[in-house]
């Protein structure tokens, strides 16, 4: 690139002539070209380093998170040790901390609401994926579960406790249990409407993306719609429908404002799903500011902690099963 | 292509620096301080505004008074509504000029203080018992044995005999009591636990008091919206509100039997009144279960605390002397928006408590208010 340009022209005797332009107005204008293509490569690498140093910076907030809440949850490790895990009991006065029922409640309205919302969110993937990718009712569709993704979670929460709330009291004294209305029970319908999106999304894309002619060939052997869906998109799409459900889990894990308003808050051990329970999240959420001795906090930044684990122990296991989905 | 490599090299390195400082800087602020706030300016470098942090009880009383003030003497003051255990630990973090608080400084709270800090009662708060009993229109009378025993788990109908005897003439039903209390930690349940602690030895040994306890029973509401949303929606349950809540939304609510055999219902003279006992000097009284016959036994303080000595973090004189001041203007003047507002106003002993602990405070020795 960078030939000797000042001098002039260059003449070569033992081939056929080649001048180069050298008037001063062509040596400017190469000069400018030369200038130009050096900034494209400054502005390249300086993107390049941008993106890595964002890059970069991911990583060192989860390090970093990890860190400050091991580091703020040791006077707690060290008081209760192990028992934390499995302890029953949660008396902030006697300063005894089990994480147990909180633990066990998480999990519990979590699965649960997964399980209600898988059906729900599949329907909508295979519908809006393939059935009717175009047209105003599935946009509008579209639009709305999208936007039940973009509701604060606060809402969705009164609406659970004016709305959803009693319909669950009537459903309850209808099977004969207990007729409290609040509970783990309906802490997971509302959490399943909150993740259906994330699912749907995903798995709509997902369906999109099966190539047309595998579907064409299925049809071309006489397949049924229903045949082609069953044999080809799902086997096709299903590690990517996969993470859709592992989304929407992990959302539902540390959905905080929603399920307080409606699980019933108790400390007990959860004996039934339509019974009392409470979540890491939530637990977090009513005491923190009000805690008032070293190892209180501490014992709630432990919950914290151990919620972060459990996200990231689900998230490496569903990994793994995307994986095997995979590799077969 | 040799300059590129060599340019990204020298990212790298900037980058490990980059990260490298600011692991640093993390742990150095995750491991001090144990509060919530790791700001280190402190209040005196800041303009001229006083900042305080810490009960969200006292929020609308002091938002109307510091306007007041603000309107008469010029002095921003910036309240943040935090909860009592937040402003405390701010306090201790002197990064507020004050903070207030339902409760008293508990022993664990007090030693992590680098100085002595005194408790200034500030207005008075009670939490009333509210029902839902559909067909019953009187209002409901119940003594301490019932509360306790509702609360333990022990009674458990609303036709329980001892229930009846505390309420001759009314038809009480059959329905089972379902307990509402609060889910969050709170100056409520505070003031609440340390009443049954009081009156019950049961409750004392298996619950205690604390503004979050381990409840034997009952469903947890986030807020004073989410209990009274729990008994508006289920019959036959009863729980516990702030006594202001309750009236500005009109939730029925019982009669309380004190001390003196009196059955009180709560209201801001009955609060006013419970507050006027002897006060011990520090102003450190729990007013629940109160001597006053006339005065409603689910009553307590809110104070504001302040360090005693109030030259710290180079803090200018000037600035303690406004702090005293205002202080001294919300017990005071500042009283007379209480009772709008559905707050009980200081009694007349608790002001003279107050006045006595204002000028206690000093300013590199030497008292601030003459």
């Amino acid at each position: 690139m960078n030939t000797s340009v000042e001098n002039g022209g260059i003449t070569r005797s033992d081939r056929p002539l080649r001048v180069i332009n050298s008037t001063p107005d062509a040596i400017t204008k190469a000069k400018r070209r030369i200038r130009r293509s050096f900034r494209q490569i400054r502005t390249e690498t300086v993107f390049r380093q941008t993106l890595m140093i964002i890059g970069l910076l991911m990583i060192v907030l989860v390090l970093g998170i990890l860190l400050t809440l091991v580091v703020k949850s040791l006077p707690s490790i060290q008081a209760l040790g192990l028992k934390y895990l499995w302890g029953k009991t949660w008396d902030p006065v006697q300063d005894i901390y089990g994480a147990a029922p909180f633990l066990l409640g998480t999990l519990i309205s979590s699965f649960l609401a997964l399980i209600i919302s898988v059906p729900f969110s599949l329907a909508v993937a295979i519908f809006l994926g393939e059935y009717y990718p175009n047209g105003w009712l599935p946009d509008f569709l579209k639009n709305a579960v999208e936007l039940i993704a973009a509701v604060p979670s606060v809402i969705y929460g009164f609406w659970a406790l004016a709305v959803l709330v009693p319909i669950v009291r009537t459903f309850e004294s209808k099977i004969g249990v207990a007729p409290l209305g609040q509970g783990i029970f309906a802490s997971s319908l509302i959490l399943a409407v909150m993740i259906i999106p994330y699912a749907a999304s995903l798995g709509r894309s997902m369906i999109q993306l099966v190539p047309s002619q595998l579907k064409e060939a299925a049809y071309g052997l006489g397949a049924t719609r229903w045949e082609v869906i069953r044999s080809v998109i799902l086997p096709y799409t299903k590690s990517g429908l996969f993470a859709g459900v592992l989304l929407s889990l992990g959302r539902a894990l540390g959905e905080t404002m929603a399920v307080t308003m409606v699980i019933g808050n108790t400390s007990l051990m959860p004996h039934s799903i339509f019974g009392y329970g409470n979540t890491m999240a939530s637990v977090i959420a009513n005491e923190f500011t009000e805690a008032d001795k070293p190892v209180y906090v501490s014992a709630l930044i432990e919950l914290g902690l151990v919620l972060f684990l459990v996200t990231v122990v689900i998230n490496l296991i569903g990994k793994k099963i995307i994986d095997r989905f995979t590799n077969d | 292509m040799k300059k590129n490599l060599l340019s990204f090299r020298s990212t790298l390195t900037v980058t490990a620096l980059v990260l490298g400082s600011m692991f640093t800087a993390m742990s150095l602020v995750s491991c001090g301080g144990g509060g919530t706030t790791t700001g280190t300016d402190s209040p005196a470098s800041n303009d001229d505004a006083l900042l305080g942090a810490g009960s969200s009880f006292d929020n609308i009383l002091f938002s109307k008074q510091f306007s007041e003030y603000n309107k008469a003497n010029g002095l921003k003051v910036n309240y943040q509504s935090v909860g009592s255990g937040a402003g405390i630990s701010q306090l201790t973090n002197k990064t507020v000029d004050f903070g207030a608080s339902d409760a008293v400084m508990n022993g664990k709270q007090d030693s992590a203080l680098t100085s002595p800090a005194v408790h200034i009662p500030i207005t008075a708060g009670a939490v009333a018992l509210s029902y839902n009993l559909p067909g019953v229109t009187d209002t409901l009378n119940l003594t301490p044995d019932i509360i306790a025993g509702m609360y333990l788990g022990t009674i458990t109908k609303w036709n329980d005999p001892k229930i009846a005897a505390a309420n001759k003439g009314v038809k009480l039903p059959a329905t089972a009591i379902q307990i509402a209390h609060r889910s969050d930690g709170s100056g409520t349940t505070n003031i609440f636990t340390t009443y049954l602690s009081k009156v019950s030895a049961e409750w004392n040994t298996k619950v205690g008091k604390g503004s979050a306890v381990n409840w034997p029973t009952g469903v947890g509401g986030k807020g004073s919206e989410g209990v009274s949303g729990t008994v508006k929606q289920n019959p036959g349950t009863i729980g516990y509100v702030e006594m202001s809540y309750a009236i500005q939304n009109k939730i029925p609510f019982a009669r309380v039997q004190n001390k003196a055999g009196n059955f009180i219902t709560p209201t801001i003279a009955s609060v006013t009144a419970a507050a006027n006992v002897q006060i011990p000097p520090d102003s450190k009284v729990s007013l629940t279960n109160t001597d006053a016959p006339d005065g409603y036994p689910i009553s307590g303080f809110s104070w504001v605390i302040i360090y005693k000595e109030q030259k710290y973090n180079e803090r200018s004189q000037e600035r303690a002397t406004k702090l005293l001041k205002l202080l001294s203007w919300m017990i005071h003047d500042g009283q007379q928006y209480s009772g709008a507002l559905n707050y009980a106003p200081l009694s007349p002993a608790a002001v003279n408590v107050g006045d006595a602990i204002l000028k206690s405070a000093t300013y590199d020795g030497k008292p601030i208010l003459q």
